[in-house]
């Protein structure tokens, strides 16, 4: 399987990104924000980071670069986009997700483990995973999701949201939210369920040394269900 | 304008250091030069109270490959692995402008490791407050903390490590030390020596402008009411600049075309440019009208004293500078060529088609004034005879609740949630352990690194405090399983003029020789800090110390949480129930005098080292260091993060329980040990003449003394974890 992953000025998951890519069988490329066309590619990563320092607003910056154009193309033409922290950002600045992603409900930086529950396993991104409920890690400043009631009434009929904050049990709450986010959403997908995007790395918890190992479940997963 | 002696005195330069000036030069400087002069001579840059003594730091080791004097410090961690490393402070900017000052501090730091080549992979810091009373305490703190996070996240270095702590001392001068820790390839070392006539000086990083002019003076100038009016001489940092600069370097880094490089910090392109000539004994010539300037109409004194951020200075070999061009061009940062070396061993300025400089360059360097000041000599303070009366009224779990929700104790975990620690992918043991800890990348080697300072112990004692600050970093890297390698040192204290603290200064210094020395723990970086004094008032004396530590196989690495019941846990090292100068004394006692613990290196060396043996032949599933509240306090901050209880011994010893369980005796580790290993375990020990009590079992939760329930682990979690996050929105 070939994936790429884009890196825009101040990216900083790029590497990251491309180690956990690499360590679960993909064969990755690393396409530099400027170039005009995308790589032969089975799946294409937005990574997370601080693209053009997030000035403006998060993600904006980078959803009008030259790459876009032709992550747009992939992703209309039902290729599997996956965007992580700012990465999803730049998804729903480019409008290939619904609504937005706000400052954190306390104001401040949080980088620490979570419990997300997944919401949805009809999609090639967590189809055949048995556990329900994974241990990610977040860190970000602007991961509180919003949509209008409108916009959540689509997304909830189209069964769009992916992964939802949670306790380690799987309860929904307060508590477990970490940054305030509208009904503990930490993922959603377009329509067709072949764009994601998340606040939670599971790049950076891909063997038990690290914070956690339940990112490797997700990308052993993809794989699979990619081949 | 014409220069005179008032003017230099309003540049922070002393009357016969203009005098020096003036006869060095043989005429009167002019305005852009006198400039020069008060940068290159202000304590910030020259060391010159500091410098005779730093001499005696031990800074030698069978690891080192570039010890103090370069933009960091480099240790050899085997193979082609080298790891570079500095503190520095930024102080008295980051009290006028929390958020930029903190910020800009990480920025320079790791610019600092960066020039060298490496990729920063850590980030450490240690930041001081006055009382969490006091009013601006508050603030100064949310404001450090989202500098350093705002920096160091955008960056994408995880930051693993730290140290929050409350004084009174610092109500008028906080203190902000960064550390960075970069990993460098040993054939790849970069530094900052210029070599070679002619070869063009390249201006890279961002546009200049006019913030931070003076800012290394305004580091070398005590405080009075007036400070607000110093915020535009705090710099304005860009971490998105940053980072683009870092990556640029390292690509024009990774074929042989630059010959220097160094970064524009404190009185930028001046000092970079002089310093780097200077070390190569070189003549500079630079255009100023090359400069990329973001302002109109700066003047060259300006230009030439700016502390804008991000920017680097590099003396490229000729012919290759369309090849280095297209690297900055790719990552959109400014390139320029804005002069050469020459031979003529002066510094030569020019600015429309004028010369407007001209000094010869050691004048500014070599012959920047010395300074013998006096020092006073600080006695060892009569150890305190505490009355049984004392005790008697009290119950341990008061007290221990108290000292755990004092605000040098307690979790800060409100602070380093907002500094991504896991970014890059290899941070195996994140803040608020021994040491934070990150793998070499692809690798089986892990480097610990820890940051610590003791600034009760060093008030009432300099030299104690000194060598015991050295000795905590030391335990900390032994407890995650680490082999200290070095460290850097990054020295706050008041104004050096004064006898008293000059002698603090000299104390310290001489305590972390001696410590140093003792347990091969050579000093390779650091920096100096004076002048920490608002209204006549100086801040503690606060040696900071940052120590980077070897794990030849990060599986072998072990943690500080309480793994499970059953298991044995021993006290390693003397416990005598030193309470002068603890927290319990201050605290529940009331009682601020007395000697800090003795430090005995000897025992130190011996038993750090027997607890390393014990960790790498896999007897002990878990140490931690018995460091600020003594062995109850070391203890329930093991229970709380394993999850577990104590179930502690009848005690066998002489002392009263509450000299035991909160004296901060140095030299101990508490261990994890199952039942199986034990008798091996104190075979080694007493093998290697090391002192231990068994103290006690783990159980399911509560720590329990003498048969009596102290604290509910729930109750124990409360105390130790709610007192930041309360304060902070109250």
């Amino acid at each position: 399987m070939k994936s790429s992953v884009i890196i825009f000025p101040g990216s900083n998951c790029d590497r990251d990104m491309d180690v956990a890519l690499t360590k679960f069988g993909f064969k990755n490329k690393m396409v530099w924000h400027n170039e005009s066309g995308l790589p032969k590619s089975d799946l294409i990563v937005l990574p997370g980071g601080f693209s053009y320092g997030d000035y403006l607003r998060c993600g904006s910056i980078a959803s009008k670069s030259r790459i876009i154009k032709y992550v747009v193309e992939f992703a209309n033409s039902g290729g599997l986009v996956l965007g992580i922290c700012n990465g999803f950002q730049i998804l729903t600045e480019t409008g290939l997700l619904p609504g937005v992603l706000q400052q954190n409900k306390y104001l401040n930086f949080i980088c620490k483990n979570v419990y997300i529950k997944i919401n949805d396993k009809k999609n090639k991104y967590f189809k055949n995973i048995k556990k329900g409920v994974l241990e990610l890690h977040i860190a970000h400043n602007e991961g509180n999701y919003f949509c209008s009631k409108d916009e959540l009434k689509l997304i909830k009929d189209n069964n769009q949201i992916a992964v939802k904050y949670c306790d380690k049990d799987g309860n929904e709450n307060d508590e477990s939210n970490p940054n305030g986010a509208l009904e503990n959403i930490a993922g959603i997908f377009n329509i067709n369920k072949n764009i994601l995007g998340m606040m939670p790395h599971p790049e950076r918890m891909i063997d038990k040394y690290l914070s956690g190992d339940d990112g490797s479940i997700f990308f052993q997963n993809l794989i699979g269900n990619l081949k | 304008m014409e220069v005179n002696e008032k003017i230099a005195i309003e540049h922070g330069l002393k009357k016969d250091e203009y005098k020096k000036i003036c006869d060095l030069l043989k005429r009167t400087p002019n305005l852009t030069e006198l400039g020069l002069f008060s940068a290159m001579w202000n304590e910030h840059c020259s060391y010159k109270s500091s410098k005779k003594y730093l001499k005696n730091l031990n800074i030698k080791g069978k690891k080192v490959i570039q010890g103090p004097g370069e933009n960091a410090g480099i240790v050899d961690v085997g193979d082609e692995d080298a790891i570079v490393f500095k503190i520095e402070s930024h102080n008295h900017p980051s009290f006028i402008e929390p958020y930029q000052g903190a910020a800009t501090g990480v920025g320079g730091i790791m610019r600092d490791v960066f020039t060298m080549g490496a990729r920063p992979i850590a980030n450490l810091n240690s930041i001081h407050f006055g009382s969490p009373q006091h009013k601006k305490t508050k603030n100064l703190l949310r404001g450090v903390v989202k500098g350093i996070a705002g920096y160091g996240n955008c960056i994408g270095v995880p930051t693993i490590g730290g140290q929050t702590l409350f004084d009174e001392s610092y109500n008028g001068n906080i203190l902000v030390n960064a550390m960075t820790v970069g990993l460098v390839n040993k054939k790849k070392i970069f530094y900052s020596k210029a070599a070679g006539l002619n070869k063009p000086v390249i201006y890279v990083g961002s546009k200049t402008g006019r913030d931070g002019i003076h800012g290394s003076s305004m580091a070398s100038a005590i405080f009075d009411e007036k400070i607000e009016e110093k915020k535009p001489t705090v710099q304005i940092g860009d971490p998105f600049t940053e980072k683009l600069l870092l990556e640029a370097c390292l690509e024009l880094m990774a074929d042989n075309s630059i010959i220097a490089i160094q970064d524009m910090g404190a009185a930028g392109l001046t000092s970079s440019s002089v310093e780097m000539a200077s070390k190569g004994k070189l003549g500079i010539e630079i255009n100023l009208n090359k400069v990329p300037c973001r302002e109109e109409k700066m003047t060259p004194y300006e230009i030439m004293l700016s502390e804008s951020q991000e920017r680097m200075l590099i003396v490229l070999e000729s012919g290759m500078e369309e090849k280095a061009k297209k690297i900055f061009d790719k990552w959109n940062l400014d390139f320029a060529v804005i002069g050469k070396t020459t031979n003529t061993k002066n510094i030569e300025i020019f600015f429309d088609k004028k010369k407007v400089a001209d000094i010869p360059i050691n004048y500014l360097s070599e012959n920047a004034p010395l300074y013998e000041r006096k020092w006073k000599k600080t006695k060892l303070p009569q150890k305190l005879k505490f009355k049984k009366e004392k005790f008697k009224s009290l119950k341990i779990s008061d007290c221990l609740k108290k000292v755990l929700s004092n605000p040098n104790i307690c979790d800060k975990e409100w602070v380093w949630e907002q500094y991504d620690h896991t970014v890059m992918g290899d941070t195996i043991q994140k803040p608020g352990g021994n040491s934070g800890v990150v793998r070499v990348h692809g690798t089986q080697k892990a480097i610990a690194a820890t940051i610590d300072s003791s600034a009760t112990y060093c008030y009432a004692h300099p030299n104690t405090g000194g060598k015991q600050t050295v000795c905590e970093t030391w335990r900390n890297l032994i407890s995650v399983g680490a082999n200290p390698v070095a460290i850097t040192n990054c020295l706050n204290f008041g104004n050096p003029e004064k006898e008293k603290n000059m002698g603090e200064f000299v104390e310290c210094v001489e305590g972390i020789s001696e410590a140093s020395k003792y347990l091969d723990f050579p000093v390779v970086s650091g920096n100096v800090s004076f002048y920490n004094e608002t209204k006549d008032k100086g801040i503690k004396p606060t040696p900071t110390i940052g120590g980077i530590g070897l794990i030849e196989n990060y599986k072998n690495m072990i943690t500080m949480d309480f793994k499970n019941q059953d298991n044995i846990i021993l006290v390693i090292g003397k416990t005598v129930g030193h309470l002068d100068q603890s927290i319990f004394a201050k605290d529940i006692l009331g009682e601020k005098k007395g000697p800090p613990p003795e430090i005995n290196l000897f025992n130190e060396k011996n038993i750090g080292e027997t607890v390393l043996k014990l960790i790498k032949e896999k007897l002990i599933e878990t140490a931690h260091d018995v460091s600020l509240g003594g062995i109850i306090v070391a203890i329930s901050k093991m229970c709380i993060k394993g999850n577990l209880g104590v179930k502690f011994n009848k005690f066998k010893t002489l002392i009263n329980k509450y000299e035991y369980l909160f004296g901060e005796d140095q030299g101990r580790y508490i261990v994890e040990i199952n039942k199986d290993k034990l008798s091996k375990v104190k075979e080694i020990l007493k093998n290697n003449s090391v002192h231990f009590d068994e103290l006690g079992i783990l159980k399911e939760k509560d720590i329990e003394v003498n048969g009596e329930l102290v604290f509910k682990l729930e109750d124990l979690k409360k105390e130790y974890k709610n007192w930041l996050k309360k304060y902070m929105i109250s």
